[in-house]
C-alpha cells in the first residue's frame, strides 16, 4: 500500500523544523505525521479502550494516595453512621474512607469503575466489529492474538481490582475464585493455598491482588497497547470498501491535522462520558454491602458485566461430581470455569489461521469484507455471540426472576436448552439473512434500486420504477469477491487428486464455505446471469421494472 | 403522505422507528406490569377486642379456606390447601391481614402483597379536603383498624401464640445500626439482598422487596416466619436485635445515595446495563458525529 504525496500544511513543516534541527528527523515524522487514516464511526470502538485506558490509569493513581491494602483488623469510626463500631479489614475501611471523607474521593472512584466497565464494553465491541468485517485477516493475525490477550488481562485486572475493597460482594467474588482454584484436579488445592497463603480468606490475599493490580497487569496491559497500536500504525488501518478505496491505497483523512483533531476531541468525549456517569450514576456503592464476612451472603450477588458469562455458565451447570478413590472431582464447577471461556477465547484465537486454511485465501487484505459477503464467518460469529450472550444473561438468573417474576427454575431451564439450541439457530438464522442480503444486493446491481415512482402500464398494471444504483453504491455492492470454485477432484486426466483425511476435511469445509454463495457482477446493459433470467422473466412485474 | 414517503428513505427513518416500537412496548409494560402501593404505619387504637365482630369477619373472610373452626382445610387427595390457625397467634394474623396477603385471591407458588380488602384496609388516604369525606375516610380507617384487633384477638383466643409487638418494641430509634446492619447482611440478604431489594427463591417463591414494609410487619414477619421465611424466635435473634435489624432497613431505605442516582441497588446487573446501553450508546453518537465532520479545505488524500 501506498500513500498519494501531498505537501505537509505550513504548521507541519514549522514544527518539524524545530524537531529535525534538533534530532535530525524529519524523513520520519514527515512521513507520519500525515499518515492517512480511513474514516468510519466503528473505527473508533477501539480508541474508546485506549482512552478509558488512560482515564483508569489517572483515577487509579489518585485512589492508590489513600488505599490501604491490608486484611488488618480496625474499627470503623469514619463518617458513615451506618459502619459506625463495626469490625473490619482496613482494605474496606480505606474505601468507606476514600468514598467519604477524601475530597472527590467518591467520585474518582466512581469514575475509575465506570471506565472500567467501559474499557471492556468497547474491547468486546471492538473485537466483534474486527471480526465481523474480516479485519483480522493476514496481515493483521498478530494484532488480533493481542487484542485478544488484551481482553483476557483486562478480565483478570477487572476481576481483581474489584476484590480489592474486601467488601460482601467482592468477597464472595473470591470465594468462587478460590473454589474455582481448588476444582482444578490433582494442583487444586496447592494453587489455592499459593494463591491465598492460607486459609481463605488469609490475610494475604488483598496486598497480592493490589500489586498485579496496580503494577503487574497495568504495565503489560501498556506494553501491549504500544503494540497494537505500532503494528496497526504500520500495516495501515483496513479501511470500508468505499469508492477510492483499494488494496493497494488507503483514502482518508492525514493524521495531522484532521485525524489527530477528530482522535483529540474523542478521547474528551471519552473523559465527558466517564466523568458525568462518576457524577451521576452510582456504582458499587461497598458502604452498603458491608464488610466482607465469611458466613454472610447476599441474593443477588453478580460479578461485573464482564465476568458474567462465567457466573452464568456457573449457574445453569447440574451439580456432577465424582468421588472416587478418596478425592472428589467437582465437574460442577470445572465445567463451567473453564470450557466456555475455553471455546471463546480459543475459537477466537485461532479463527483467522483456521479461515485462511479452509478458504485457502494466503492473500493479504486490507479492505473489509461487508458481514453478508462472508455468511459462514458472520454466521459463526453470531452462533458466538448467542453463545456468549445467553451465558451472560444466565449469570443474572436471579434478577430476571425477580425483577420480571418468572420462575427462577424456568430461567435456569431455558438457559439450560438454549446453551445448545441457541447458537445452532443463530448459525442457521444468520447464514439465510446473509444470503438473502447478497440476493438483494445482487438485485440492485441488475436492476437498480427503488425509486419510489410508481408507474402505471397501458393495460393499467401498477409497478415501481427501478433506477440504477448510485456511484457510490454501487462500489459498495460490488466490492463482493465471488467465490471460487474449489479445487476440481480430479484433475484434467480424470486421476483423482491425493488427498489425506484432513484434505477431505478441508475441502469439505471449503464447499461448506463457498455453498449458496450469489455472485454479485455488473452486467452489460442490464443483462441478467444465466440463473437469474429464467425467475425473473416468469412474473410480469419485474419485466415492468426493467423499464 | 408524501412527506412520510419522503421520511421514511432517511437514513435515520429505520432507527426511529425501532426507537418509537421500543418507547411503545415499554409504555405498554408499564401499564400493565403489577404495582404495589404503599403501606402506611397503622395506628393501633386500643380499645376492647369484640370477639363475636372476630368471629364473624373469620367466617366471611377466612374460613372459606382456614375452615369454620380455623382447623384448616386438604383437598381430595389429602393436600393442604390452607393450615390451621390454630396457635398461629395474633402477630401472624397482623401481618398477613395488613399487608393485604390474606385474604388471599387465587392460590399460587406464593400470595403476593397487596392492597388489603376495605373491610381490613388501615391505610386508607383521610386527608381530603372536604369535611364530609375527611370524617367518612376516617370512619372508616377507625372501623378497618378496630377490624384487624378484633380478628387477630379472636384467632388468638384458639391457641395462643405469638402477639403483636408493642410499638416500643419497633420503634427504629431505639436500635442498633450497625448491629442490625451486620445481623442483616448474616441472616436476612441471602435472601433479600443487601438492602432489601428483593431476591428470587426456588420453585416460583421469592423474598420480596422490603422497602414498603413497616416496622411492625417486619418484626411480626421475623417472630412469625410468613410462607417461605423461616421463623426467627426471641433465642434465635432478641428482641434487641430484632429491633436492630427494623432500625437499619429503616435507615438504609430512607438513606439517600451519594454516588448518583442508585440504579436500583441491585449490583453489577443494572449498572453493566447502564454502562453498555447509555455508556457505550452516548460514545457511538459521539463517534457518529466526530466521523460526519468533513473538513472542507483539506483535500482527501
Amino acid at each position: 500500500m501506498s500513500e498519494t504525496t501531498t505537501a505537509p500544511p505550513k504548521a507541519v513543516e514549522g514544527t518539524l523544523g524545530f524537531v529535525d534541527e534538533r534530532l535530525g528527523s524529519t524523513t520520519f515524522f514527515g512521513r507520519n505525521v500525515k499518515k492517512v487514516f480511513p474514516d468510519h464511526w466503528s473505527f473508533m470502538l477501539g480508541e474508546i479502550a485506549l482512552y478509558s485506558f488512560i482515564v483508569l490509569l489517572l483515577t487509579g493513581v489518585y485512589l492508590t494516595f489513600w488505599f490501604k491494602p491490608s486484611m488488618l483488623e480496625v474499627v470503623y469510626d469514619g463518617s458513615y453512621t451506618n459502619l459506625q463500631g463495626v469490625a473490619m479489614s482496613e482494605a474496606y475501611a480505606s474505601t468507606l474512607h476514600i468514598s467519604f471523607d477524601v475530597r472527590g474521593g467518591l467520585l474518582m472512584r466512581q469514575i475509575h469503575h465506570w471506565a472500567a466497565i467501559l474499557f471492556m464494553a468497547s474491547i468486546l465491541a471492538h473485537m466483534l466489529r474486527v471480526f465481523f468485517t474480516g479485519a483480522y485477516r493476514k496481515p493483521r493475525e498478530l494484532n488480533w492474538l493481542i487484542g485478544l490477550a488484551m481482553f483476557t488481562l483486562g478480565i483478570l485486572e477487572g476481576l481483581f481490582g474489584y476484590s480489592l475493597p474486601d467488601d460482601l460482594l467482592s468477597g464472595t467474588g473470591l470465594r468462587i475464585t478460590q473454589g474455582v482454584a481448588e476444582s482444578i484436579p490433582v494442583v487444586g488445592t496447592y494453587i489455592y493455598m499459593f494463591l491465598f497463603g492460607g486459609e481463605f480468606p488469609g490475610q494475604d490475599i488483598v496486598p497480592r491482588l493490589y500489586m498485579l493490580h496496580i503494577l503487574l497487569i497495568p504495565a503489560l496491559l501498556l506494553a501491549l497497547v504500544t503494540a497494537h497500536l505500532m503494528i496497526m500504525w504500520h500495516q495501515k488501518h483496513t479501511a470500508m470498501p468505499v469508492k477510492h478505496q483499494s488494496e493497494k491505497q488507503v483514502y482518508g483523512y492525514p493524521f495531522y491535522p484532521v485525524f489527530m483533531a477528530k482522535t483529540g476531541a474523542y478521547f474528551l468525549f471519552v473523559f465527558g462520558v466517564t466523568a458525568l456517569f462518576g457524577a451521576f450514576f452510582q456504582i458499587n456503592p461497598v458502604w452498603l454491602y458491608g464488610p466482607y464476612d465469611p458466613g454472610a451472603i447476599s441474593s443477588g450477588s453478580q460479578p461485573d458485566w464482564y465476568m458474567g458469562f462465567l457466573e452464568g455458565s456457573l449457574r445453569i451447570m447440574p451439580a456432577w461430581e465424582i468421588n472416587a478413590w478418596g478425592h472428589t472431582l467437582s465437574l460442577s464447577v470445572l465445567i463451567p470455569a473453564l470450557l466456555p471461556l475455553g471455546i471463546i477465547m480459543t475459537g477466537a484465537a485461532v479463527w483467522p489461521f483456521v479461515e485462511a486454511w479452509v478458504t485457502g485465501d494466503k492473500r493479504q487484505h486490507h479492505v473489509n469484507d461487508r458481514p453478508r459477503n462472508a455468511p459462514v464467518r458472520t454466521a459463526i460469529g453470531m452462533a458466538a455471540v448467542t453463545f456468549y450472550g445467553l451465558l451472560w444473561i444466565a449469570g443474572a438468573n436471579d434478577i430476571l426472576a425477580e425483577r420480571f417474576h418468572i420462575s427462577l427454575f424456568a430461567t435456569t431451564w431455558f438457559f439450560r436448552v438454549t446453551f445448545f439450541v441457541g447458537p445452532v439457530l443463530a448459525y442457521i438464522i444468520t447464514k439465510r439473512i446473509c444470503i438473502g442480503l447478497q440476493r438483494k444486493d445482487a438485485e440492485s446491481v441488475a436492476h437498480g434500486v427503488e425509486s419510489g415512482v410508481i408507474v402505471m402500464s397501458p393495460e393499467g398494471r401498477f409497478s415501481e420504477r427501478h433506477e440504477p444504483a448510485r456511484e457510490a453504491e454501487m462500489h459498495v455492492l460490488l466490492s463482493k469477491e465471488t467465490a471460487l470454485p474449489a479445487a476440481p477432484d480430479r484433475d484434467a486426466a480424470g486421476i483423482p487428486a491425493a488427498k489425506g483425511p484432513v484434505g477431505h476435511l478441508r475441502s469439505r469445509l471449503n464447499r461448506a464455505w463457498t455453498l449458496d454463495d450469489i455472485p454479485i457482477e455488473e452486467h452489460g446493459n442490464g443483462g441478467h446471469g444465466e440463473g437469474e433470467q429464467k425467475a425473473i422473466e416468469g412474473s410480469g412485474e419485474s419485466r415492468e421494472a426493467k423499464r | 403522505m408524501k412527506r412520510i414517503t419522503a421520511w421514511r428513505r432517511r437514513p435515520w427513518a429505520g432507527y426511529a422507528v425501532v426507537l418509537a416500537a421500543l418507547a411503545a412496548i415499554g409504555v405498554v409494560y408499564a401499564g400493565f406490569s403489577p404495582q404495589t402501593d404503599r403501606a402506611e404505619a397503622h395506628s393501633s387504637a386500643q380499645a376492647a377486642p369484640d370477639l363475636e365482630n372476630g368471629r364473624e369477619l373469620f367466617n366471611k373472610n377466612c374460613a372459606s379456606c382456614h375452615g369454620l373452626n380455623a382447623e384448616g382445610t386438604k383437598d381430595a387427595d389429602g393436600n393442604p390447601i390452607a393450615p390451621s390457625l390454630i396457635g398461629v397467634g395474633a402477630a401472624s394474623v397482623d401481618f398477613q391481614v395488613t399487608t393485604g396477603r390474606m385474604p388471599a385471591m387465587n392460590p399460587g407458588a406464593q400470595v403476593p402483597r397487596k392492597e388489603p380488602i376495605p373491610t381490613f384496609n388501615t391505610s386508607i388516604k383521610t386527608d381530603y379536603d372536604d369535611p364530609e369525606r375527611r370524617k367518612q375516610a376516617e370512619e372508616q380507617l377507625a372501623k378497618a383498624q378496630k377490624n384487624v384487633i378484633d380478628l387477630r384477638a379472636f384467632i388468638q383466643t384458639l391457641g395462643g401464640g405469638p402477639e403483636v409487638p408493642p410499638a416500643s418494641a419497633v420503634d427504629p430509634e431505639g436500635g442498633d445500626v450497625a448491629l442490625g446492619g451486620k445481623l442483616f447482611r448474616t441472616n436476612c440478604a441471602q435472601c433479600h439482598s443487601f438492602t432489601g431489594q428483593g431476591g428470587a427463591l426456588t420453585g416460583g417463591k421469592y423474598a420480596p422487596d422490603l422497602h414498603d414494609v413497616t416496622p411492625t410487619q417486619m418484626y411480626e414477619a421475623m417472630l412469625t416466619g410468613p410462607q417461605a421465611m423461616p421463623v426467627f424466635n426471641d433465642s434465635t435473634l432478641t428482641p434487641k436485635d430484632k429491633q436492630a435489624i427494623i432500625a437499619y432497613l429503616v435507615n438504609v431505605r430512607e438513606e439517600p445515595n451519594p454516588g448518583g442516582n442508585g440504579l436500583g441497588r441491585i449490583g453489577p446487573v443494572s449498572e453493566g446495563l447502564v454502562g453498555w446501553l447509555v455508556g457505550l450508546g452516548l460514545l457511538v453518537l459521539a463517534a457518529m458525529w466526530i466521523t460526519a465532520k468533513k473538513p472542507k479545505k483539506l483535500k482527501k488524500s
